[in-house]
């Protein structure tokens, strides 16, 4: 396998550790949570990521992530990598991270690109939820 | 970690040379050693090399049963059904036109087979039951007129299941249409006997049998006659039907390992079946496990498992310190996931989540038990992660979610 240390690590330190690196699930009813899942079984894998939002001036903060993911070790972890970059940030910086970022910080083999085209989407559909809550 | 603590439980892909054997091939290659060429008729080095070569053949033979003028060498099993097929096929072209063979096969038949096409012949892809097994009754409802050739595997690599060679072999002799069987996964697990069993054409592996890599054979009839059309020409070499210089060491490797075979499958098979029964017995403790391929009908060495709402390649990196296979789509470059499996009419996810066990002559106890606490480990925590073993507990039922495709 031609995976990079940093998608070893990342996966097996989500996988040794799994709270501290935000698998979970928040109530998808709550006001402020919103919840995007993107992939099928069929094709591999499966995302669901869920944001908790806070107002903040004249937009929203994410203070917390959860996710769950079935998928290849390189799925695992660029969601893992995904939540660490959203936390703390406005919903219009999250919606301006782009794919390239993830596959940069995990130096993700080529064939694995749509790992983190998926992470992208899970984001911009949990800001979608999010949104039509409000 | 020393890489060498990995468990290695994929004998079906490979297996180490048993010592006894590389000790052997050691013997053919230095000056102090029998390195002659078998081909060089005016010397003792190359008369002692053919001696070499031509005892190994007896190993070979006398392992399945055939006599050693049937025992052609060539450059592994991939060599040797690609020889079989095309030989076969180019050399009775004039007869007919149409092969039959096996959605499940291995790529060394099957790209064959997609090569004949091109060259204007029909080829019939039998589709197996669920569980990987082609019936007789298909393979006598596919023959025709036009039929030359019927080739199908004996054990299948990935569900380690077995088709029926002797009632397969007696509808291809009634129509008189030659047999030809990969056996790459056959020597030394079960018994093969040539001189009673109605196939034509067999290609063997020495590295599924703790020979070395690089080296295989194919048996070729002699009594019915079959003939072929060689794939490489340079020397006559084999009777004409493979030239280039036999090396000596490799061949004396893969003859051993076939003796050895003959003296020791017995117990090999029993330790082994033993592991396999202790193997299934607890990982099926585990909740949504399925087989994929015939308890009932299949070889103790390869054990192939699904691991519902767990990706295959994920399950394989969780398993770090074991060294198996997997038929998901991840752990291969087409990102499709294994034919076989998908033959079988199983779910996608299933196959994704597939991982193959198989073990062997230098597998210890210690080691399946070892992987079966990992094992056990690593489902749960990736469960912890999969949204779709949440959905599960959640009592969704996921054949009837609309997913999101990308």
């Amino acid at each position: 396998m031609a995976y990079s240390k940093k998608v070893v690590d990342k996966f097996e330190n989500t996988l040794n550790d799994p709270k501290a690196f935000n698998v979970g699930r928040f109530d998808p009813k709550e006001e402020n949570v919103g919840t995007g899942m993107v992939g099928a079984p069929a094709c591999g894998d499966v995302m669901k990521l869920q944001i908790k939002c806070e107002p903040s001036g004249n937009t929203h903060v994410i203070k917390d992530v959860k996710f769950k993911t079935y998928g290849c070790g390189s799925a695992i972890a660029s969601s893992s990598e995904l939540v660490d970059m959203l936390i703390g940030k406005t919903l219009e910086e999250a919606k301006a991270i782009k794919n390239k970022e993830i596959v940069d910080a995990l130096e993700l083999p080529p064939i694995k690109i749509h790992c983190s085209v998926l992470a992208e989407d899970s984001i911009k559909q949990a800001i979608e939820d999010y949104e039509s809550k409000q | 970690m020393n890489e060498k603590s990995t468990i290695y439980l994929d004998y079906a892909s490979t297996t180490p040379v048993d010592p006894r054997v590389a000790s052997k091939m050691m013997e053919y290659l230095t000056p102090d050693g029998e390195f002659g060429n078998p081909a060089s008729r005016s010397h003792r080095y190359g008369w002692k090399a053919d001696d070499a070569v031509e005892e190994a053949r007896s190993h070979v033979a006398n392992l399945v049963n055939a006599d050693p003028r049937e025992i052609v060498w060539t450059s592994g099993a991939t060599e040797a059904d690609n020889l079989a097929v095309k030989g076969v096929a180019r050399f009775y072209k004039s007869k007919g036109n149409h092969i039959i063979t096996s959605k499940i096969e291995h790529k060394a038949v099957l790209d064959p087979c997609r090569q004949l096409e091109r060259e204007g012949f029909e080829v019939t892809y039998l589709e197996p039951n669920e569980f990987g097994i082609i019936q007789p009754e298909q393979v006598k409802e596919a023959i025709k007129e036009s039929t030359i050739l019927v080739s199908l595997m004996h054990i299948n690599n990935e569900l380690g299941t077995l088709n029926d060679l002797q009632s397969i072999g007696e509808i291809t002799r009634e129509s008189g249409v030659f047999f030809h069987v990969d056996a790459a996964q056959s020597t030394g697990k079960v018994e093969i006997d040539l001189s009673a069993l109605p196939v034509d054409l067999m290609s063997f592996s020495a590295h599924k049998t703790y020979g070395p890599k690089g080296i295989g054979a194919l048996f070729v009839r002699r009594k019915p006659r079959v003939r072929i059309e060689a794939l490489i020409h340079g020397g006559g070499h084999e009777r004409g039907m493979r030239s280039g210089t036999l090396a000596p060491h490799q061949i004396v490797g893969m003859g051993e390992a076939f003796r050895i075979a003959k003296l020791e499958m017995t117990k090999d098979h029993e330790m082994i079946a033993k592991y396999h029964e202790k193997f299934l017995d607890e990982a099926m403790k585990i909740e949504h496990v399925y087989i994929n391929g015939d308890l009932k009908n299949k070889v103790p060495n390869i054990l192939n498992m699904s691991f519902n709402f767990v990706e295959g390649e994920s399950l394989i990196m969780g398993l770090k310190d074991i060294a198996v296979s997997s038929g998901s789509a991840c752990t291969s470059a087409s990102l499709e996931p294994s034919y076989v499996l998908r033959a079988l009419g199983r779910k996608d996810e299933l196959a994704h989540s597939s991982i193959r066990f198989s073990f062997g002559r230098f597998t210890k106890e210690s080691d399946v038990d070892k992987t079966l606490s990992i094992l056990n480990n690593v489902v749960d925590r990736l469960r912890e992660l999969s949204p779709l073993w949440e959905m599960h507990l959640d009592g969704i039922d996921l054949d009837t979610v609309t997913w999101n495709t990308h």
